[in-house]
């Protein structure tokens, strides 16, 4: 039954993809207007550089991040959209040699301010990685809840929490009968909207995807894009992606990352519509096209 | 949903594995080279097993060789040979240890008698005979001696292993280097140094708890080389999502690594324990051989196994060696026990990654 379902989505995903330009596919979105979802929060980068021991790996990005809005970050491999997303929720810091510089706005405080409690901050920008890492010595069911207990929150009801949580990740109606078994027998599609629904349990603001996608098949990547859509209204999303079509598809704006074998650096950032259709640089336009990358 | 089409399936079979005809090919290589040791021992001077050996392996060895050439050509019967060579080096390294197994049983089974497990040596001396005594005491006080050592180094070895794969801070190297250095130390020298840091400026008498504290110092290395092994296992990934869901470093590393982790910090726990069981050195100095029960680690001598051997051997009657082969049988399945349980925890599979 999911098998058969699973490959209709994976033709209709083909039938999407070949249906036409770029452009064509961010067009057929609705795309959001600045402020048209009024969360009142919002995550603003001002002046971001970043190193890993000497090596500078991302200069002086600024970009802001709409309320309830779906923003890509796309280029080419190693042009530092995954040190960028890294440092929007203080996950960079996690490598040894790493060091930065600039701001990063949360609601208009900076982040990296001096006394600023990071768990804290990790509990309001929430972030699933590019492989999927359920907890293997946990079952469906306490991987959704590990959040709640790993940063000591109380709860009334965890029952609620744990259904709505399956449900917004799109997973509910696939482990519902099996919450007790460990999360290692899940398809990797399957781990990762139980990643998904592992970070919506805390309730972020913002949630961070480094390339969600990456590990999947073309159905299970299908059914996170649905996931990444439904979530926009609640959650203001940051997808870093390789995949053009997934950007496309998904963002209300994208940003191009570049290097030329210095740090990275942001080239453009607009309405996706307009990165596809009409980009500004020559360099992105040369990207979206298919030239180089 | 389709139905897929009945077939009926074809009985499955191997075409890749030894044929009858290999199979005879093989036993009768076996079968010459065995000859071939029987005739040469017997028609020149060399003789006893070690001799038999030595020339059916090569007897075998050539053989086989000359067949798989006359069969396959030479690369075959390098192929063969060399498997042949292998098979030889496994023999010779395996035949100590079945020796030893083998040697303790033939000779200690005599010396197994029910109330071994339920009498000490109080009111008995070694050289009574075997059925008069036992072991309890000295099962009771290596048990003691173990857990307690245990206790102690369990604790600070799988921190250690935390500190060198979690905390990675700046004594990472030194301690690492030392953890491997310690590993190396020679039991006598654990024992000695209690035996000079609290035997004799403090106790001025043998008791368990210094024995514990002996062994600890050889289990400490073990536990924490194989805990940071262990958890070297663990991929990164999972402490990073631990951290992103807003724990702090330490509820990341108790709610998610140590669990993932959980069988392998067991093993590590009782290759420890395996490794100081039969320690023999500090306990001869430090906690003395009563031959009475004593449940109190830290006043009294207290008998342990490896000590009721020492003393069993040094009686020399025929019953006391008995006896001591006994100990040993009793030691070796206290050992083989915990290793089987290292494995059988160790293999258990945490979910699947």
């Amino acid at each position: 039954m999911t098998t058969e379902s699973e490959e209709n989505q994976g033709d209709e995903m083909e039938a999407t993809t070949s249906k036409g330009s770029l452009s064509e596919i961010a067009a057929a979105r609705t795309q959001k207007q600045p402020g048209s979802n009024a969360l009142g929060v919002g995550l603003e980068a001002r002046g971001v550089h970043a190193w890993f021991g000497e090596k500078h790996a991302l200069a002086n990005v600024s970009l802001d991040f709409w309320p309830g809005t779906v923003t890509a970050l796309i280029g080419p491999s190693g042009c530092g959209k995954s040190t960028f997303i890294r440092t929007l929720n203080r996950m960079h810091e996690f490598i040894p040699t790493a060091a930065m510089a600039g701001e990063v706005l949360l609601n208009g405080e900076d982040i990296y301010a001096a006394g600023v409690d990071v768990t804290k901050i990790r509990l309001k920008v929430g972030m699933v990685f590019q492989k999927p890492n359920p907890f293997p010595s946990m079952t469906i069911a306490e991987n959704v809840l590990a959040g709640l207990k790993l940063a000591q929150l109380k709860i009334e009801n965890k029952d609620d929490l744990l259904e709505e949580c399956l449900e917004r990740a799109g997973l509910w109606a696939e482990v519902k009968d099996r919450l007790n078994t460990h999360g290692g027998a899940l398809s990797g599609g399957q781990q990762q909207r139980l990643c998904i629904a592992r970070a919506l349990a805390v309730r972020p603001q913002v949630l961070l995807m480094d390339e969600p996608c990456s590990a999947l098949d073309p159905g299970s990547t299908l059914r996170i894009e649905e996931t990444i859509s439904q979530l926009s209204s609640s959650v203001t999303i940051v997808i870093v992606t390789h995949n053009m079509q997934q950007a496309a598809r998904v963002s209300d704006y994208t940003a191009f990352f570049l290097s030329d074998g210095g740090p990275g650096q942001m080239i453009e950032v607009g309405s996706t519509n307009d990165i596809f259709s009409r980009p500004k640089d020559e360099r992105t336009e040369n990207y979206v096209t298919g030239r180089f990358g | 949903m389709s139905t897929i089409e009945k077939v009926t399936a074809p009985k499955p079979r191997k075409p890749w594995a030894a044929t009858p005809l290999d199979r005879s090919k093989t036993a009768g290589i076996v079968i010459a080279a065995a000859l071939v040791s029987f005739v040469l021992v017997a028609i020149t001077p060399m003789k006893g097993k070690l001799a038999y050996a030595a020339i059916f392996f090569l007897a075998y060895l050539i053989i086989d060789f000359v067949v798989s050439f006359q069969k396959a050509g030479r690369p075959a019967a390098v192929d063969s040979l060399f498997r042949g060579l292998v098979t030889t080096a496994i023999a010779i390294a395996v035949t100590p240890v079945v020796s030893i197994l083998v040697t303790v049983w033939v000779r200690g089974h005599k010396g197994l008698h029910w109330t071994l497990f339920t009498k000490d040596m109080h009111s008995n001396s070694f050289t009574d005979p075997v059925s008069q005594g036992g072991l309890l005491h000295a099962i009771i006080g290596t048990f003691l001696l173990v857990i307690v050592a245990m206790v102690i180094s369990v604790p600070i070895g799988i921190l250690t292993a935390l500190y060198l794969t979690e905390i990675r801070g700046r004594f990472t190297r030194p301690i690492e280097f030392l953890v491997q250095a310690m590993s190396g130390v020679p039991s006598i020298v654990a024992g000695l140094f209690i035996y000079a840091a609290i035997l004799i400026p403090f106790t001025k008498t043998v008791n368990g708890i210094q024995g514990s504290l002996a062994l600890a110092i050889l289990m400490i290395p073990t536990v924490a080389r194989t805990s940071q092994e262990v958890l070297k296992l663990i991929p990164s990934d999972l402490r990073e999502a631990g951290v992103a869901l807003g724990g702090t470093q330490f509820r990341s590393v108790a709610l998610v690594v140590v669990p993932a982790a959980r069988s392998g910090l067991i093993t590590a726990m009782i290759l420890g324990v395996a490794r100081v069981a039969g320690e023999t050195a500090p306990i001869l100095l430090l906690t003395g051989g009563s031959g009475t029960k004593n449940y109190n680690v830290f006043s009294g001598s207290l008998g342990s196994l490896p000590n009721y051997v020492w003393q069993a051997f040094s009686a020399g009657t025929p019953e006391s060696i008995t006896r001591a082969w006994a100990g040993i049988l009793v030691l070796l399945i206290i050992v083989v026990i915990l290793f089987t349980t290292a494995r059988v925890l160790g293999n258990r599979k945490v979910g699947k990654k």
